[in-house]
């Protein structure tokens, strides 16, 4: 059976006023329910990102409640400022350094084991839960394992022995970014192994079945029903991966001492920190905020492009 | 309905801060001659904590109707962090007893501080106590932002059981020239005793250069700071010298590259570490500690170090500036210094100092060596966009020191350039 939708506005049109009562009933209620979420967008990111942009066109400085200060408007001045700093542009390329490997690494990883994971295994609980742990642990605990392996001294290099880089993992200027996006991509799997146990309840066993049917093996069956199934579930979790990659913070502060060495581990938010609250340039500071929310918004508009490819 | 609640919270939330914004300050003549209750901040490492309450308590003792309330500065990744914060938000205490010199150009910046100058006795009660030291803590308008309160020179404190273990002498170390220290490090590391010889941190932090380049600058150089007359002192044979020592012990491996997540002294993998006296007390149950003055390309004797020093200051918050400034003074009378001093082993800011406590060094000799050094201290400057400026420093130092990705003349070379150009921008604002 199928219901005409499309018959469902005209009937609604040619009902005279009192459903448009009842219409006007619901949005009061509705209103007042999202209102809580209303204010709390309004408050917490309009207000501030409006601020921030206005910022960013002015010489701003924080200062003492009641102090009179002159903001004056100074066009593009921080956009240029930011622009030609050197370590914003390192800052920028260490950031897609971190989402080329990063973004693979997490939809491939979190998708083949959401597939493992949704089979029928001895321990299947054990497994959701254990790789779901490490997203649920503070940062600083995971770097404190994360150091106990890489540090010069650590695990690792005990291991490779003669073989270990020189400078280490965590201090080699070739190596930190790719160990924070291997570090990152560990941390936050078990996230995005739920986004995809969740996307593949909705792929159809009928699919499975008539695939099999058709003589398709397992890696058949995942190249042609399981990714395809899961399209909205990768765009959704790149995008995400994307906006984690953009958001890095205090993975570099901690596990890279700042940002180094040499600035190849710093992140632009890390950038941010350092100028607009330990170096007092809150107005660079939100210049290049804005500028990353416009790299954050093209790159994920480029990357869902390029997952929904086809559909 | 639903456009008209949105515009309803957007303007409420704009008059919340609107509101937030518009927290007035209080009046400055009126506050000056105010009297009343107000707030210390004392930083939270242990024994100052145990000094400052002692301190409140003698206070508040004779003083009934202007109690003193003391508190642990707010948590922050530094306390200049959260000081700045509070100054923003109108939330600071009246006074806090732990204000980096290096911060002081940013609160004022911030219209977060009083000028001690402005106390009728102000002058000449900071210029008295501290003598000859103290003209390091004028801002640029030539006022006092800051009442220089304790130094922690920074020596070299060695472990005297991994010198042992590694063949040398520990009773006379040799760390007095660079080539000693080098040979002594090599020996140190190479014996398996320690894992490093020294292990400052290489981290990109603006205020790591205190506890590495910095000494050794003020030593080499004869008492130079950072900046002098409005230029940068650092490209010079003296700065040279220092970053080549440095450069050396990174690259031979008896300076790690990798921040150690602990204290490394303490927990016995590095010999030895640049730190001030604070370190004693910190160190007396685990470690056999030696010290010896920073070292320099010749080994001269008497010479200069960074003082680590922390500096009292009054924020513009306080509406009872008049019982606050008395505070201020009792807290550093000198009778206040030596409890200070027993508590801590820091090193109360006063020309007259090793005479002043005489006893005291006489009953606790390792602090003879800090008492001594802290009759030659070198500040950082005190100059506008002064975290910029070592931030600016770091960069290169990390670049070429450190990581050996430029050669150390290079690194100085850009960083004086840098920070020469930072100063002509602060200069001139426009």
């Amino acid at each position: 059976m199928s219901v005409n939708l499309d018959a469902a506005p005209g009937a609604v049109r040619t009902s005279g006023p009192a459903p448009r009562r009842k219409d006007r009933g619901l949005s009061r209620v509705g209103a007042l329910f999202v209102s809580p979420y209303v204010l709390f967008i309004v408050v917490v990111f309009a207000v501030p990102l409006v601020y921030t942009v206005w910022i960013s066109f002015h010489r701003f400085y924080f200062t003492a409640p009641g102090t009179k200060i002159d903001s004056p408007w100074v066009g593009l001045s921080n956009y240029r400022d930011v622009f030609t700093d050197p370590v914003v542009g390192q800052a920028f390329l260490n950031i897609l350094i971190f989402l080329v490997i990063n973004v693979p690494l997490t939809v491939g990883l979190s998708l083949v084991l959401a597939t493992a994971l949704n089979a029928k295994i001895r321990g299947r609980s054990f497994f959701r839960a254990a790789f779901y742990v490490p997203y649920v642990t503070a940062s600083v605990a995971l770097v404190a394992v994360w150091q106990f392996l890489f540090g010069s001294d650590g695990f690792v290099n005990h291991l490779l022995g003669s073989h270990a880089p020189d400078p280490s993992w965590l201090v080699n200027s070739h190596l930190a970014m790719p160990m924070i996006a291997v570090f990152v991509t560990w941390k936050q799997l078990g996230f995005f192994v739920m986004l995809y146990l969740a996307s593949l309840q909705n792929v159809g066993k009928e699919l499975y079945e008539a695939s099999a049917m058709d003589g398709a093996g397992r890696v058949r069956q995942f190249f042609s029903v399981t990714v395809p199934g899961v399209r909205p579930a990768t765009t959704l979790v790149v995008i995400y991966a994307i906006i984690t990659g953009a958001n890095l913070f205090s993975e570099p502060y901690l596990l890279t001492g700042g940002g180094g060495p040499d600035h190849s581990s710093t992140s632009p938010v890390l950038l941010m920190y350092q100028k607009g609250i330990e170096q007092g340039h809150p107005d660079f500071a939100a210049a290049l905020g804005v500028v990353l929310v416009a790299f954050v918004m093209i790159v994920s508009l480029a990357a869902r492009k390029l997952t929904e490819r086809g559909d | 309905m639903l456009r008209r609640t949105a515009y309803a919270l957007l303007v409420l939330a704009l008059a919340g801060t609107a509101t937030a914004c518009g927290r007035s300050a209080p009046d400055p003549a009126t506050a000056a001659e105010a009297r009343g209750p107000i707030t210390v901040w004392l930083s939270n490492n242990a024994q100052e904590v145990q000094w400052g309450k002692a301190m409140v308590s003698a206070w508040n003792a004779g003083h009934p109707g202007q109690h003193v309330t003391a508190q642990q500065i707010p948590a922050g990744k530094t306390s200049e962090e959260a000081i700045s914060a509070s100054i923003i938000a109108g939330t600071t205490a009246c006074l806090a007893f732990n204000t980096s010199p290096a911060a002081v150009p940013t609160f004022q910046k911030q219209n977060g501080l009083v000028s001690l100058s402005d106390f009728p006795d102000g002058e000449k009660y900071i210029t008295e106590r501290g003598g000859g030291l103290t003209g390091q803590y004028r801002s640029p308008d030539g006022a006092f932002y800051q009442l220089p309160w304790k130094s922690n020179p920074v020596m070299i404190l060695y472990n005297k059981k991994l010198f042992a273990k590694a063949g040398l002498d520990p009773e006379h170390p040799k760390l007095a020239t660079y080539k000693d220290f080098l040979e002594t490090s090599r020996t140190l590391v190479r014996s398996g005793a320690a894992k490093a010889a020294i292990w400052p941190s290489p981290s990109s932090d603006f205020f790591q250069p205190w506890y590495d380049f910095y000494p050794a600058f003020a030593a080499q150089s004869g008492g130079k700071q950072l900046i002098e007359d409005g230029k940068p002192q650092f490209d010079s044979a003296a700065g040279h010298r220092v970053a080549e020592f440095w450069r050396t012990l990174y690259a031979q491996k008896l300076a790690p590259q990798e921040a150690y997540p602990g204290d490394s002294l303490n927990d016995g993998k590095a010999a030895m570490a640049t730190v001030g006296p604070w370190a004693v007390a910190a160190y007396k149950d685990s470690v056999d500690i030696g010290v010896v003055p920073v070292p320099t390309a010749d080994g001269a004797s008497g010479t200069y170090s960074f003082s680590d020093e922390k500096s009292a200051a009054m924020f513009s918050s306080c509406e009872n500036r008049a019982t606050a400034w008395d505070v201020l003074k009792f807290a550093t009378s000198t009778a206040q210094d030596g409890k200070f001093l027993e508590a801590t082993g820091q090193m109360p800011m006063r020309e007259d100092l090793t005479s002043e406590y005489a006893g005291y060094f006489e009953a606790n000799p390792t602090y003879r060596a800090f008492a001594d050094q802290a009759q030659r201290v070198v500040e950082v400057p005190n100059v506008p966009g002064s975290i910029d400026i070592w931030q600016a420093f770091r960069d290169e130092w990390t670049k070429s020191v450190v990581f050996g990705r430029e050669s150390t003349r290079t690194g100085l070379r850009n960083a004086s350039s840098e920070i020469t150009e930072l100063l002509n921008e602060y200069g001139d604002p426009s």
